[in-house]
Parts: structure tokens; sequence; C-alpha cells
């Protein structure tokens, strides 16, 4: 830790990871209490959940850290944008169209790309995600449309786009399936370790969650980002901060990470394009960003966590016969229990305490 | 000797977490007076009113109302004893009339005719008017300010507490509140009043309370007392210096405007083709009523605002203290050392020199005498007159120091000494060669330092001598 590390934010990580924690067990607790009301094996049912997510090398690599990837990348792209004080919801969309955009590159000129392949399908998925959320950047400094609600039906646009490319433009040439054909194996992102499907790809959101961190904690930039979210007259006038320029950068790096996102699902694992390559990835990182407190570092921790229970749920569905979906009752006790902890506590972190309806005004003057 | 008082509060203690607000602090109200309430910030004033109204416990003393030793655990109880509150921040309902406000809160039926009558009765009494079909959002802070009286009333108050009611009012309504608040004393009433100005205390008052630092230092009948005397036991020792305009130098043009057009955020022209210019080493102040442009042209001046026509020349870096601390100056979940790193946040590139941005906040609390237990603390947790001196210590100690100073209301809130220091600071960077332009809405402020005048009228800036009757015409419009 450096000298400039304010010790305030040591005390406040670890109160946060110790809610964290909190939260997570009562979220299982409560799985556990619905499937035993449901007249389940419950114990059997949990156990098959850490089977499937960390109780093996090959679970924890080939599932639980694949599953991971696009939530960390995702819930960078939220927690970014949520930290600005811009709602977007529309890391979902985001995700997709950088998938398309990196699966057309690479089912035109793959093949031809050599080394060059992997980079460039990854740069042209970041910068789709990008373009996809400056629709909703323009649409909010132009006209004052509100992010929330257009990254929203964005995400409808764009589902429906690939669906469209998926029968249409790129469908694969028997027009027997509404998929892609598969990219070029020179645009497969290489796995870490051999014999696992771990891909390079979860080195790469882990790198750029540390840069974020870096870059949101030391930077002007990142500074002006935390400055416009906490109190944007205070940026604007004691700052001179351009507060529109700054949230649509904002939004554009937050799209950023969605469509890289959305090439590395393409080229690390799904190797074509289908309609449901997101399975609503950009809906659960607002989840994972949440519970990071929207915190970079802390998205790490809790995309893997929500990797694991999405990994975890296939494996008690196949051993205890439990349906996958009853995670997702795990998930949505998280936030609500988090959202209420938070308020409980006075609201540490004022974006979440706004999720929580608590008012972070001043303390009382104790004069 | 207590049965005489209508409040009485003995001996009071009161601590919040590491902080000691209140030691031993005793306020002895009697029944058919006006008794001011007085102390520097933090000196526990509002903490022992809050004890009072029920709002806080005490940790030690007695609290009695007509003789009675009681127990306040909450606003009801007091309430229910006869002593209302008018609070620094209005509490009505703004979409609802006056009547609706004050039946809000009642039992049982809700009576439209018994409501307004009741408004107008209870308004009679105390010698204003207030229009009880009116709705409360449209009131101005004065009628506001008797609403609420109007509503501790309407709950059978005898005792009534408010907290610096004249701060926010223009001098003709607080003059008319004075005399309400005497005529309810008159007839019984008794009336505790936090005032920051010390003339108003004197003459509006009968006895006088003094705390410093949590204790009472003085309690006597104002008569026997006087500005001096209050002066030294509310700041512990002699009272500061009053400040002489020094003869000055002004040096070149720093800041000039020139047919300068603004609009405000609603996108009305507030400014209407103003033209002035501010020289090195001299302090503009400005002048004018509510709504007359100063604040758009204080915003312009400070670069925080692109005029719509017009010339401006202002340099680079201009420091700005805006009117609203807490919403235009500071990010009050942010440390203190982000509280400084803000200045100049929007032309920043590259990593922020986090190590001396800490170095300098340190420094800068120290030269500005802001007392803090640690730099990582949040905004938040300062008081007011600390934000403040926050706040100005950021925008005048900048490296280099501004060559150009805009400060609007820059003592807002702040006490005597507090008050005091910042004007030494603003003569002080005039002498070391800053333009320095100053708006306050109380004008003797502005008499006090200004070394020339320009008063805000319909849009328009006009020079103005440094004459009090000359000034008020001008704001006025009648020259």
């Amino acid at each position: 830790m450096r000298a400039d590390h304010p010790p305030r934010r040591i005390v406040g990580t670890l109160a946060g990871v110790a809610a964290a924690t909190v939260v997570v067990c009562a979220s299982l607790a409560l799985l556990w209490l619905a499937l035993l009301l449901a007249g389940l094996d419950a114990t059997r049912a949990l156990a098959a959940l850490w089977n499937g997510s960390f109780g093996s090398g090959y679970a924890l690599t080939s599932s639980t850290l694949v599953r991971a990837t696009p939530l960390i990348l995702t819930g960078l792209a939220v927690a970014v944008a949520f930290r600005a004080g811009v709602w977007n919801i529309g890391a979902d969309g985001q995700l997709l169209i950088g998938a398309a955009a990196a699966a057309a590159v690479g089912l035109a000129w793959g093949g031809a790309l050599g080394p060059a392949a992997i980079p460039l399908a990854l740069a042209i998925g970041t910068l789709g995600g990008a373009a996809w959320a400056g629709i909703a950047a323009v649409l909010r400094t132009r006209f004052g449309v509100l992010e929330v609600i257009s990254t929203i039906m964005l995400n409808f646009i764009a589902l429906n786009l690939v669906g469209y490319l998926v029968r249409g433009p790129l469908q694969e040439p028997t027009h027997a399936y509404p998929q892609s054909s598969e990219i070029p194996t020179d645009m497969h992102l290489p796995a870490i370790v051999s014999g696992t499907r771990l891909h390079w790809g979860f080195v790469v959101a882990v790198a750029a969650a540390v840069a974020l961190w870096w870059g949101l904690r030391s930077t002007a930039a990142g500074f002006r980002v935390r400055a416009v979210g906490a109190n944007a007259e205070a940026a604007r006038i004691a700052g001179q901060i351009d507060v529109p320029r700054t949230t649509t950068h904002v939004l554009l790096l937050s799209g950023a990470l969605a469509g890289l996102a959305g090439a590395i699902e393409l080229t690390g694992v799904t190797f074509a394009l289908y309609e449901n390559i997101s399975p609503g990835y950009g809906y659960t990182a607002i989840a994972v960003a949440l519970l990071a407190g929207l915190d970079s570092l802390g998205v790490i921790a809790t995309g893997i966590l929500f990797g694991a229970l999405e990994a975890g749920a296939l494996s008690m569905q196949r051993e205890a016969a439990v349906p996958a979906v009853v995670v997702t009752v795990v998930e949505a006790a998280l936030v609500l229990l988090l959202l209420a902890l938070t308020r409980w506590r006075g609201g540490s972190t004022a974006i979440l305490a706004r999720f929580a309806g608590t008012n972070s005004a001043a303390p009382e003057d104790v004069s | 000797m207590t049965g005489g008082y209508a409040l009485a509060l003995e001996h009071i203690a009161r601590r919040f977490g590491r902080v000691q607000a209140l030691h031993d602090a005793s306020l002895l109200v009697r029944p058919g007076t006006v008794h001011a309430l007085r102390g520097e910030n933090g000196a526990g004033k509002t903490t022992l009113l809050r004890i009072a109204f029920g709002l806080l416990r005490p940790d030690a003393g007695v609290v009695q109302v007509a003789g009675h030793p009681v127990i306040l655990a909450s606003p009801a109880d007091a309430m229910r004893l006869g002593i209302g509150m008018v609070h620094q921040h209005f509490s009505a309902v703004p979409t609802m009339t006056v009547a609706e406000n004050v039946a809000l809160g009642n039992h049982g039926l809700y009576r439209a005719m018994e409501a307004r009558s009741r408004v107008t009765e209870i308004a009679e009494r105390v010698g204003f008017t207030l229009d009880p079909d009116a709705r409360a959002g449209d009131l101005s802070i004065a009628a506001q300010q008797r609403l609420e009286i109007v509503k501790a009333l309407a709950r059978g108050a005898r005792t009534l507490i408010l907290d610096e009611p004249t701060a926010v009012l223009p001098p003709l309504d607080a003059n008319e509140l004075l005399a309400v608040l005497r005529h309810f004393a008159d007839e019984g009433g008794a009336v505790v009043l936090i005032t920051h100005k010390l003339p108003e205390a004197l003459s509006a008052a009968d006895d006088v309370t003094v705390l410093r630092r949590g204790r009472t230092v003085l309690a006597a009948q104002a008569s026997a007392t006087d500005v001096e005397a209050l002066a030294r036991a509310m700041i512990g020792g002699a009272p500061p210096p009053t400040l002489r305009p020094r003869p000055n130098l002004p040096g070149d043009v720093v800041l000039s405007a020139h047919e300068l057009v603004l609009r405000d955020s609603r996108g009305a022209a507030r400014v209407k083709g103003a033209t002035l210019q501010v020289r090195e080493r001299e302090i503009v102040g400005l002048a004018g009523v509510d709504g007359a442009g100063q604040h758009e042209l204080l915003l312009a001046l400070a670069g925080r605002l692109a005029p719509i026509s017009g010339t401006l020349h202002a340099p680079a870096a201009v420091g700005f203290v805006p009117e609203d601390r807490q919403r235009d100056a500071l990010v009050l979940d942010f440390s203190l050392v982000e509280n400084v790193a803000l200045r100049g946040a929007g032309r920043a590139w590259g990593r922020l020199p986090w190590r001396s941005i800490r170095a300098r906040t340190a420094a800068l609390l120290e030269h500005y005498d802001i007392r803090v237990p640690q730099l990582d603390v949040p905004a938040a947790a300062l008081s007011g007159g600390n934000q403040q001196k926050l706040i100005l210590a950021r925008e005048l100690d900048g490296d280099p120091p501004p060559t150009a100073l805009i400060v609007e209301n820059p003592t807002r809130g702040l006490d005597i000494a507090g008050t005091a220091s910042v004007h030494e600071r603003l003569v002080a960077a005039r002498d070391a060669g800053a333009a320095v332009v100053m708006y306050s809405s109380d004008l003797d402020e502005v008499l006090a330092i200004a070394d020339r005048l320009i008063v805000m009228f319909d849009g328009l800036a006009h020079d103005v001598p440094l004459d009090r009757g000359a000034v008020g015409r001008a704001m006025l419009g009648l020259t």
C-alpha cells in the first residue's frame, strides 16, 4: 500500500468485504431453506453446487472462471458507469453488438489475418460495444433522453439485430440453424492451461479490472468520473469539469468493456454467433457491480462468485435434480440483502445508498 | 428559584461520539421575555435547543418547564408542554395550503373552514397577516416563516424557540418579525432566539445568554450589558479589530466585461448588458437585491457561465467561492484531500500527484486553522464554518496565487472570529495583488471591506459611491 492510500478506504473495504460475505452466506442459507421447504434434498443440492463450482480444479477453471469472464467485464462496465452516475442498463446489448462485430470480422477476413486475428477481433468488439453505447450518449447529450431508458431499449434492438444477422447475412451456409459458421481457428483464444477450457480472456478481464481500479483512483480522468458521480454540481462549479463530456466518455468506456466481453465470449467460448450468446450477462452484471460496491477489484471477486453460482447451478440440476433457475433466487436475494444492509449501515457508498433510498446528505451540525 | 421560569435548562451536558458538545450549559427563560442565545459556531447553541425541544436527550442536567422537572423524549412531548420550535430550514408541505399545513398532524376530521379561521385568528393575535388559502410553496421566505410560527402556536406553544430567524430575512421583514415576537412575549409567552447579529440581540431581547465551548459564560439582562461585553464573552478575549479600507493603488485591469448578457439556468436573461472592470489590488464590492443578476455575473467572471453575448476577459484560473458550499463547492462524500484536488480537476491530465495534494491539504488546514482529527475524513464531517474555511483555503491559496478572486456570500454561517478571518484573508489577497470581487447579501459587510462598489439593478452594473444611502437607493433603482 502506498503512502497516499487513505486509511478510511482500507477500513471501508474491509467493512465492504465483511458485508458481502454476510450477504452471500445469508443468501445461501435462504436457498437451503427454500429447497428444504420445497421438499428437496437441500444438503445434497448445496453439495452439488459446491462440486460444480469450486469443488475441483476442473470445475473451477473450466466452468466457474470461464463463466466469470463476461460477468467481470460487464460488471466493470456497469460499475464504472454507476460510479459516474450514468445508469447504463444496456451492457447486455453492448455485449451482443461486440460479439456480432467480432464475428463479422472473423467470418469475413478471419483466415487471412494470421496473428493479428485475435487482437483485431477484440478491438472491433470493443469498438462495437462503445459505438452502441454511443447512441445512448448522443441521445442523452443532444436530446436529453435518459440513458436508463435508452440503454434498455437498445438491448432489445441489439437482440433483434443479432437475431436478424444469424438468420440472414451471417447465417451458416446450410441455412438450417439460426447461428453463424464457426470463426477460423486463428481467432480462437488459446487456453491458459491446456486441457481446460479456461482461455486468456479471463486474464484480459482481470487486467481490465486492475487498470480500471488504478485509473479511477490515480488519474485525473478517473477523479473526474468519481467527482461527477458524487456531486455533478460541485464537479462543474468548483472543479470546472465538463460534466456532459465526462458522462459521454464514461458511457463509451462502459460500452467498450461490455463489447470486449462479447468479443471474448465469441472468440473464447462459443466460436460462433448465436442469438442467445448472452444468457443475460449484462443484467447479472448489475448485481455483480452492486455487490462489489462498484469497486473494480471487488468486481473480480463478485464476478467469480456469480460465475460459480451459475456453474454450480448446472451441476445441481444434474446431480440433485434441482432446476438450475433456483440460483436466480440466490442472485436476487444477494442484491436485496445488500441494499437492505446498505440502508441499515446508513449508506457507506453514496451511489449504493441512492439505490437503497438512503439520503447520504451531510450529518447534522453538532453546534 | 426556578419556579418562575417558562423554560429552564440547568447544567446540561451532551456528548456526540468524541465531541463533547455541551459541558455545563444553562438557559433560564423568564415568561414574558425575549431571550437571545448567542455563541460562536460550535458553541453548542443548536444542541441545547434541540434538547429543549425533545430532539436530543441530555447526558446530564435538568430540564424544567413552568417549574416542573420534565423528561422530553420527543418533540411531541415538548409540544404537549407548550414548547414550539421554528427551524432554520422550514418544514411545510409545499403543495398544501397554509391552512392544511397548520392542520397537519391534528387528529379527527379536517374541517376546511375551521382550519382557515384558526390561521387567521392566530395571525391576528400575534399581529401579522397570512393568507390561509395560499399554497405553502408559493410563499415568500418571510411568509413561510410566519407559517412556521402559526404552526407552533396552533399546537398551543407558550414558549417559542427560533433558530436564526432573521438570517434569511431582508431588514424590513426582520424588524417586523422581531416586533411580532415582542408582542407575543408581552402577552405572556416566552421566546428563545438564536441570532448571530449582536446589535439585534441587544435591542430585541430582554435577557441574553452566551455559550462558549459548551458552557454558559454569560447570563444577563440585555440592559445590563453591551456589544463589547457580549463579543468578549463569545470569543473569550478582546473583539477582533474592525477592518478599515486601506488606501490602495489599483494596477492593471484583470477582469473586464463589456455589454455582457447572461442567462440563468432556466434560460431567463439576468444580466442585460453589464459593463465593468476590476483591477489588480482592489476589492470591488457587489450589491443588489435578489435576482438582480449578481449571481450570474459572478459565475461568468469566474469562468463558470458562458456569456450569450458581449465580451469577457478573465484569467484562466480564477479562485471562486460559490454561495451554496454544499452543492457547488464541495463533494461531501469525498475526503478533504480529494476536495482540495477538485480545484482545477477539469484541466488536469495524467496521474494526479496525490502525495503532494495531500501535503498541500495538510498545509492548508494548518494555515487556516481548520481543526480535524485526520485528513481522510469526508468533507461532510466538518462543521459548516470549517467547510467554508476549507473552500477559502483551496481557492485563495493556489499555487501560483490566483490573480482574480470571486467570492459570493463568503461569510455566510460563520461566527465573528470566522468572519473576521475571512475578511483578513480577502484583504491580504488584495494586498498581494489579486483582483477581488465580493458579493454579500449583508450590505454592511460589503461596505466594510470594499474599495469600490458596483450595484446590480435589473441586469445592469452601476458604479455607486461607498455610501449606505446611495447604495440602498441604487439597489432599488432610484438614482
